[in-house]
């Protein structure tokens, strides 16, 4: 599996900088996702037309938008979840690493090895809150008694739950509370150390406080790895991302540095979300 | 009428936190409904102690006459009236043991199938053809596994589990003696066959299910559709897949008319070979009852029956102790 170096590494694969000349705050990263001209459809409803855009390195990027505007659909494209369902199907290049991942010979289990996915409510699989974390790891590493106890120390301190479950790790990952339950799926996804990490509202279901952890984990995870995060909370993108895309029927409207789409988006349209004015 | 309309002013009147003429007789249908419901339910359970009281007492004399002894008799001589369980009770549970070993993974796979992998346009014909399977009346299944099934299987598929399983130690005596088609081995896998759609279509129920969301927690961590299956889905749901698998087990246990078809009826235990005919307590009832002499014979087939009801009752128990040990080891502290 690709590891993931840390620290800034900017020259090398084709820096792209699109958003240098709106003064953004925003310090250049290498491109981790592209898409060209991305289509998705749902048997016959078009369901994304022709998106295309870049999702920068140890960057958290956020989607928003109204319901129904495609952000979830373009992030479960990016793990090639669709793929479950039959009559699901994108059109486009989707670039990761040179390849196009929509193409038929992409090895998924690989592919979802590298991009991880957290939900909108906290799955805990039906096992202890170790093995929960041991899970995806044991299908792609062999890995020691030692090793394992390692990896999942690891991936539980990173998601910030460590300290609450050291002493209860043999109890099943469904007895501890909504937001731990949240952090114990996003330590599940880190534990097989993927390089993009991708939230799909993932505390659309939580309290304030576990909403508040949820979101200061983000920002110390994107050190580690690349984020995209969908939200209908639009402080929240405010708060953690670095870069906002809006999306409204399937269409990218306006993508950009956070703090410029919020302060002084370049659109009427985004405009009108953000300020409430519909949506 | 009249009173009709004073009950309407009562209402007005006195308002909706005092309790009016209709608010009254309201409550009384709901209380006599209450006891309804109440007097349902008990019946249940009458219905159950005098099942059991009517077998233990027309038993009575065979329990007073063998005991424990019955149990662990194979003889079974009705002309000297010496009469023991062993038989029918050993062949009850082997068969239905052959046809769970056979059926549950086959279910498994049917039911994994038909929620994961099967085409859209396969699924509801395939589903609807289990659903038939299991709509076969059961003297079909017996006729078509005497007539049809158990000469092909001791002509070529005993013949070479002699030769294959019938060599490894230990199991080989299993698959020991002569081929002769109908027996122990025949009689459970055409139990499997009949038990294949209830425990196939309870798991396919309880496979779809599961929350979506679960299973693509799972399969965005890389997982394959059997570790996801196996690994997820399979504990998630075990309530109701134990639940399908006691079905088909009630159903093996009380099966009379096709076992009595296949197994051979004989009520003789020479070794432990599956090849050899044996006898099952509901095919011993089936055959001899209607010409059991009032008396000890009678009694003695009544105690095969109370015997099979505590078989199923121990079943139904050991599997709720299997679910709670289960939750237990999982839900308990490190």
């Amino acid at each position: 599996m690709n590891m993931h170096t840390n620290g800034a590494r900017q020259a090398s694969d084709g820096i792209a900088r699109p958003f240098v000349a709106q003064g953004a705050a925003v310090p250049p990263s290498s491109v981790a996702l592209a898409l060209r001209d991305f289509n998705f459809y749902y048997g016959k409803f078009h369901a994304i037309k022709g998106v295309s855009m870049e999702i920068f390195q140890n960057r958290v990027t956020a989607f928003i938008g109204p319901s129904g505007c495609g952000k979830s659909t373009l992030l479960r494209s990016l793990n090639r979840m669709y793929d479950l369902y039959p009559d699901q199907r994108a059109e486009g290049q989707l670039l990761f690493h040179g390849d196009n991942l929509l193409d038929k010979g992409v090895d998924l289990l690989d592919l979802r090895a590298r991009i991880g996915m957290v939900f909108q409510k906290p799955t805990p699989f039906p096992m202890s809150i170790y093995d929960n974390v041991a899970f995806g790891v044991r299908m792609h590493e062999r890995l020691s008694r030692a090793e394992m106890d390692e990896r999942v120390e690891w991936a539980l301190t990173k998601a910030a739950l460590w300290g609450e479950v050291k002493s209860i790790l043999g109890r099943n990952g469904a007895s501890l509370s909504g937001g731990q339950q949240q952090r114990l799926c996003i330590a599940r996804g880190i534990a097989v150390k993927p390089e993009v990490l991708l939230l799909d509202e993932p505390t659309s279901a939580l309290d304030p406080i576990s909403t508040a952890r949820i979101e200061e984990l983000v920002t110390e995870l994107k050190s580690d790895f690349t984020i995209a995060i969908v939200t209908h909370n639009m402080q929240q993108a405010a708060r953690v991302s670095d870069y906002t895309a809006y999306m409204y029927l399937g269409e990218l409207v306006e993508y950009g540095v956070t703090s410029q789409i919020f302060l002084k988006p370049a659109k009427k349209e985004t405009e009108d979300y953000i300020t409430g004015r519909f949506g | 009428m009249r009173a009709e309309r004073t009950g309407e002013s009562a209402v007005r009147a006195s308002g909706p936190a005092s309790r009016t003429p209709m608010a009254i007789a309201h409550a009384r249908v709901d209380l006599a409904f209450e006891w309804l419901t109440r007097i349902v339910a008990a019946c249940v359970l009458l219905l159950l102690a005098g099942i059991i009281v009517s077998l233990i007492v027309s038993a009575w004399p065979s329990i007073e006459r063998f005991g424990f002894h019955f149990l662990t008799t194979s003889e079974w001589n009705p002309p000297m009236e010496r009469f023991g369980a062993l038989v029918p009770a050993y062949g009850t549970l082997v068969t239905s043991i052959i046809a769970l070993l056979i059926a549950v993974p086959v279910s498994f796979g049917i039911a994994l199938f038909l929620t994961e992998l099967s085409p859209i346009w396969l699924k509801r014909p395939l589903g609807t053809a289990i659903e038939l399977l299991a709509a076969i009346p059961s003297i079909v299944y017996g006729m078509w596994g005497l007539l049809v099934f158990s000469p092909l299987f001791g002509e070529y598929a005993q013949p070479w589990l002699a030769a294959t399983l019938g060599k490894l130690p230990v199991i080989g005596v299993l698959f020991s003696g002569p081929p002769i088609g109908i027996g122990l081995l025949c009689a459970g896998i055409i139990l499997a066959i009949m038990i294949i759609p209830f425990i196939a279509s309870v798991m396919r129920d309880v496979f779809e299910l599961t929350p979506p969301m679960l299973k693509e927690s799972a399969y965005g961590l890389g997982a394959t559709t059997w570790e996801v299956m196996s690994g997820v889905v399979l504990p998630y749901t075990r309530a109701g897949v134990v639940g399908g698998i006691m079905l088909g087990l009630g159903r093996a246990l009380g099966e009379t008319m096709a076992v009595t078809f296949v197994i051979g009826n004989t009520n003789m235990l020479q070794n432990f070979s599956l090849f050899q005919s044996g006898n099952s307590v509901t095919s011993a009832l089936a055959n001899e009852f209607a010409e059991a002499s009032p008396g000890l014979h009678t009694a003695a087939l009544i105690e095969l029956g109370l015997i099979l009801f505590v078989i199923t009752l121990l079943v139904l128990a050991a599997s709720k102790l299997l679910l709670a040990r289960l939750a237990r080891a999982e839900g308990g502290a490190a």
